[in-house]
Formats: structure tokens, C-alpha cells, sequence
């Protein structure tokens, strides 16, 4: 009597709203999280088993991990996209943050005009900058190189939009402070302004680490050289005419995830309040 | 220490003037404020002279030199903001010597300021928290150490005091005060609170819509006001106006008639027929009785009626209707007066102050 009038109690205390909440996050979790288990699967399967739908593999192999950190250029690629994905982030964050403070915090002809031009270029698809990014590659001996596969995301207008609106709601007392201290402009933006947006500095060094890291098309068409690859064009380097070795490409998918999940894992607290601070002030 | 002159001053924001022909000389070591209503342009005349607003017109000097072109980390002056401007990230000691850093000052003599600063101040306990640690009165002593450690020729105080509670602002007013004192710094004080102004200043310059009303001595800004407005600015409870209009000029007293036909003769005759005048009383030189206390051509005694008693503890503020519209008193805490009681008004003559209503000027200067 008493287990059945709880139960009673507990139901009545169930909200319908949270019941559809929980059973739409229950059902986007699995979505999500599918096809990373099957990836996980299928880079312990051999080649037969690939296509027999199953969770766990009947006979669980490294052998696969032992071929694409032995036998491929899987190295050579991961460390091709961590210089290229590092050197990008290091430059947006400089380079945005810079101009995003700019915009912000002093007031000159033109302003809200560059402001417009630079939001404008987030309306411009990345497939029709290809060709004009091509071509200046081909004139100045960019093909096949890390600078040209990193030039077109050494700065971004979401970065530069997104430094601006967090700069905007930096107090100015504390630059015109530091400027009757006696700081340059230059130090008074690297040692006051850019230490209080740190959050903001994470979400953005996230995103475009991570943008940058699963990139593909860019550096498919600029890269020939099989040395030059990053993970994504050598991930599809893996499919040959006539065959597809997808053991070997969810392999080396997994060992792609490890160093995002890594930077995810330092920087998740500055990028959550990052997010909700943007979703505040935005 | 130096002294600051301000020649024909002028700032506009488009067709909006902000500052119009300010003129005043600072004397070394002087505590000058800038008192006035908001956006009156006190702040924006000081942030003038640390040079973080462009000059329209006009000339600042400093020790006799313009530094209108001069950058502010070279005009040699600290300032402190409303906000204290802190920086969050940095502890109270990198705070307080982020300033001497910058001037590549050896880092033994910056300690050594830092130390003496903080001494000062009393924050020799808080050199390694930062300002997030802070309450509003340690934050506010941290921004003047901040100030102090570059021994400046101008301190600069952009309502430093407006963020703390009232018993804080009393404790930080005589603080600020005993500074001035020990390190005998020109200062420049702005402020819209002007017991603030009263209580520190050598001299007070009280503003309002860009322009300098009058500039004086607190006691002289308080007993000679040059207008009506400082006149109301000046003074707790403000100064009563009553309206009138001067009905005869003789030779030696004029007569003047209120609003309800009652008339009051002066001892002067610097008046002329029909002029409208205004008569200030400052609710200090009033006298508030229950009954008539005879006719005395000395004395001014008006009708009213009590209608709010505000015990202040040490006195009581009274509020009275009357024919001339709302007049407030003060009198001692012990007093019998209670709301609605019908009460008569006396001001002695001689305290009362007479302004031209055109011209809203002091008639008795």
C-alpha cells in the first residue's frame, strides 16, 4: 500500500514538460552518439566483419591501429593538421581580438563601415572563395604548402565579430586607467583587455581548432603531395577506385578525435562560460 | 605639486556644448571641486585636463605649460574614476604599482612606494587579494594608492565616493581630507553631492549646463551665492523662494508685496517700482513657533501649516504648507511641533536673501 502510494506521489510530481524535455535530449544523445559508437566498433573489426551490423566485434584486432600508426602517413597528416589548425588558431586569436578591440574601443572615421564590410564576409560561402583563393596560391607558390593551406583562416570575421561584441562590454575606465598609467595602446589591449576575454578567447580557439582540424576541401584542392595531407584528406585518401578499407578509416577517425577531445577537455570551463556570456551580451 | 589654469575652455558633442568658456586659475597644493547637477560638465572638464576628452577650445596649463596636446601618460597627473576602474585580474599590489611598471621605475623603489602606499592606506593586509576580494571602501582606498604611489603633480577624483553607502562615504570624506593633507597634492574633485563638495574643498566651482556659476569658498558659496541656483544648490535642506514684487522705493526702504498681499518693508532702497523679485530663507534661519510673537518690523512672519515632520535624530526637518507654497524648517529634536498644527514662520530680516526673478542675481552682493 504504502510502495504503491509512493509511486503515486512521485508520478504526480512528474512534470509533462520535463518528460518531453528528457525524452527529446535522450533521443538527440543517441542521434549524436550512434554513429562515434559504431566508429569505435568498427575500428576494432577486421575487414570481413565490417559490414555485419553489430556492436561489439567478434574478434576484437588492434591490427588496425598498428597499420595506420605504421604502415600510413597517419603521423605525418596529424601533424600536418596540428601545425596548420595551431598556427591558424594563434593567428585568429592575435589577429581578430585585435581588430575586434579596435572596433570597439576607439572611435574613427569608418568604423561601422568596416565593421559591415568584415560581418559581410560571413555571408560569402566558403565553395565560391575557393577559386580566387586558388588563384593567388598559384601566383605566389602557395600550392602544397602549410601556408597555403592555413592563409584563408589566419583571421575571421565571426572572431573579429564575436572579440568586438565581448570587448564592447569591457569598462573603458579601465583602458583610459591604464592609458594615465602611462601603458602604450598596444600594451594596455595585451595586458588589461585581452587577460578579461580569456573566455571569450577559449570558445573562439575552440571552434576554430576544431574548424580547422576536421577542414576538408580547402586542403584537398591546395595539398597534392600525399606528405602534405591533413587528417581529412588522407582519411579520404584511404578509399582507393576500388575499394573501401572503412575499418581503416574509422581507425584512424578515432585516433582524429583523440587531440580535440584533449583541447575540448582543457578549455571546456572557459568555453561554457564563454558560450554563456556570448548568449547574455549577444 | 602644480598649479592648473584653464583658459576659455570650451567642449561640444556636435550642436550639445558641454563645457562653455571655463575659466579658473588652481593654486599649488589647492583642493578644488566641481560641484554641479548632471551633466553640468564637471566630469567632462576633468576628464579634459587627464586628456582623455579632445579640447574644442581654450587652454590647459599645468605648472604654466598647455598640455592640451600632451598624452595623458605625460601630463604627469593620477585620477581616480567613480567606478574605481580596478583591474580584475590583477592582484591589489600589481594594481597599486601598474602605473610605476610602466615608468620602468627600479623594482626596489617600487616596492618600496607600494609599501609606503599601502601603509598610508592601511592595505598592508590586502596587497595579494584582488579586487574581486574587496569591499567597497577597500576597493575605493586601493584606486587612491593607485593614484598616490606615482606622487603625481595632479590628482584628479571623478566622484570617487558615490558608490559607497552613506556611513562608508562619511569614514572615506575624512580619510581623503587627512590625505590631502599629509601629501599636499594639488587636487581636482568632481562631485554632484555637495556636502561632499562643502566638507573638502579649499574652493568650490559649481557648474551647471557648462558654465561656471560662481567660484568660492565653501563659507562664501554658502552665505554670498552669486544666483538662485547655487543659492539651492548650496545648503540642507535647500533654500525656500517666495515670490514677490516691489511696491514702493523711498528714499531710504523699499516695501514689498507676497503673493498673498502681504507686505514686507526693507531697509533699502536698491530696488525699483514693479521689479519681481524672489526672497530666499534658508530653512536654518527659520523659526518655527505655535503662536504669534508679536509684531516686529525685524522679523518676517508667515502662515503655515506643518505637514511632514522628518526626525533627523540631532534635528528635525519641517515641512509646512503655505500660501506661498511649500517652505521647509528646521528645528531642535526636542521640539512639541506635530503635523497639522497651524504655526507661524520668523526670518530676521537680515537673513534673508533677495534675488531679481529676470536675472535670478543675488541683490544683496
Amino acid at each position: 500500500m504504502t510502495n504503491s502510494n509512493q509511486i503515486i506521489e512521485k508520478l504526480e510530481h512528474l512534470n509533462p514538460k520535463k518528460i518531453i524535455i528528457w525524452t527529446l535530449v535522450f533521443l538527440g544523445s543517441i542521434v549524436m552518439v550512434t554513429p562515434i559508437i559504431f566508429m569505435i566498433s568498427m575500428s576494432f573489426k577486421t575487414g570481413q566483419e565490417v559490414y555485419i551490423f553489430s556492436l561489439f566485434p567478434e574478434k576484437a584486432t588492434l591490427k588496425n591501429y598498428i597499420f595506420v600508426l605504421t604502415d600510413s602517413k597517419f603521423i605525418y597528416w596529424g601533424l600536418n593538421s596540428l601545425w596548420v589548425a595551431t598556427f591558424s588558431t594563434l593567428s585568429v586569436l592575435f589577429f581578430d581580438s585585435l581588430v575586434g578591440y579596435t572596433l570597439a574601443k576607439y572611435n574613427f572615421r569608418g568604423r561601422e563601415i568596416i565593421f559591415v564590410a568584415i560581418l559581410s564576409t560571413l555571408m560569402i560561402p566558403t565553395e565560391m572563395l575557393i577559386i580566387p583563393w586558388y588563384m593567388m596560391s598559384r601566383e605566389f607558390g602557395w600550392i602544397d604548402t602549410y601556408w597555403g593551406i592555413a592563409f584563408p583562416g589566419l583571421m575571421t570575421g565571426f572572431g573579429t565579430f564575436l572579440m568586438r561584441q565581448f570587448f564592447m562590454n569591457l569598462p573603458d575606465e579601465l583602458i583610459e586607467a591604464a592609458r594615465i598609467d602611462g601603458w602604450s595602446e598596444f600594451a594596455i589591449w595585451w595586458k588589461i583587455a585581452m587577460p578579461l576575454v580569456v573566455p571569450a578567447l577559449s570558445a573562439l580557439a575552440i571552434f576554430h581548432f576544431l574548424g580547422n582540424w576536421t577542414a576538408f576541401l580547402w586542403p584537398l584542392i591546395i595539398i597534392n603531395d600525399p606528405d602534405m595531407y591533413t587528417i581529412p584528406v588522407g582519411l579520404a585518401s584511404f578509399n582507393g577506385e576500388y575499394e573501401m578499407n572503412w575499418e581503416i578509416v574509422m581507425t584512424a577517425s578515432c585516433l582524429a578525435t583523440i587531440p580535440t577531445l584533449f583541447v575540448f577537455i582543457i578549455l571546456q570551463k572557459y568555453i561554457i562560460k564563454g558560450i554563456m556570456l556570448a548568449g547574455l551580451k549577444g | 605639486m602644480a598649479n592648473v589654469q584653464f583658459e576659455n575652455l570650451f567642449k561640444n558633442y556636435g550642436n550639445v556644448k558641454a563645457v562653455h568658456d571655463f575659466n579658473l586659475k588652481i593654486d599649488e597644493g589647492e583642493f578644488i571641486v566641481l560641484v554641479g547637477p548632471s551633466g553640468c560638465g564637471k566630469s567632462t572638464t576633468l576628464r579634459m585636463i587627464a586628456g582623455l576628452e579632445d579640447i574644442t577650445s581654450g587652454l590647459i596649463y599645468i605648472d604654466e605649460k598647455v598640455i592640451n596636446k600632451i598624452h595623458p601618460k605625460n601630463r604627469d597627473i593620477a585620477m581616480v574614476f567613480q567606478n574605481y576602474a580596478l583591474y580584475p585580474h590583477l592582484s591589489v599590489k600589481d594594481n597599486i604599482s601598474f602605473g610605476l611598471r610602466a615608468q620602468k621605475i627600479p623594482r626596489a623603489e617600487v616596492e618600496k612606494r607600494v609599501v609606503e602606499a599601502s601603509e598610508t592606506l592601511g592595505l598592508e593586509g590586502l596587497l595579494s587579494r584582488r579586487p574581486g576580494e574587496l569591499s567597497g571602501g577597500q576597493k575605493q582606498r586601493v584606486a587612491m594608492g593607485r593614484a598616490i604611489v606615482r606622487n603625481p603633480k595632479v590628482f584628479l577624483f571623478d566622484e570617487p565616493l558615490s558608490n559607497l553607502d552613506a556611513k562608508l562615504r562619511h569614514k572615506m570624506r575624512a580619510e581623503m581630507k587627512k590625505l590631502h593633507k599629509k601629501v599636499g597634492t594639488t587636487t581636482i574633485y568632481v562631485t554632484h553631492d555637495q556636502i561632499e563638495a562643502m566638507t573638502l574643498a579649499d574652493r568650490i566651482v559649481i557648474m551647471k549646463d557648462g558654465l561656471i556659476e560662481q567660484v568660492g569658498t565653501p563659507d562664501e558659496v554658502y552665505r554670498r551665492p552669486n544666483n538662485i541656483f547655487v543659492a539651492s544648490f548650496i545648503g540642507t535642506p535647500a533654500m525656500n523662494f517666495i515670490e514677490g514684487e516691489v511696491s514702493k522705493v523711498s528714499k531710504a526702504s523699499s516695501m514689498i508685496m507676497l503673493e498673498d498681499q502681504k507686505s514686507i518693508k526693507l531697509k533699502s532702497n536698491n530696488f525699483y517700482n514693479n521689479q519681481n523679485i524672489i526672497l530666499g530663507l534658508r530653512p536654518e534661519d527659520i523659526t518655527i513657533t505655535s503662536e504669534n510673537s508679536g509684531k516686529n518690523d525685524n522679523i518676517i512672519g508667515l502662515d503655515a501649516e506643518i505637514s511632514v515632520i522628518e526626525p533627523m535624530g540631532h534635528e528635525t526637518v519641517v515641512i509646512c504648507d503655505s500660501n506661498y507654497g511649500e517652505l521647509t524648517g528646521k528645528v531642535e529634536s526636542n521640539s512639541k511641533l506635530k503635523e497639522n498644527m497651524a504655526v507661524k514662520l520668523n526670518v530676521s530680516l537680515e537673513k534673508v536673501y533677495l534675488f531679481d526673478k529676470k536675472s535670478e542675481k543675488n541683490l544683496n552682493l
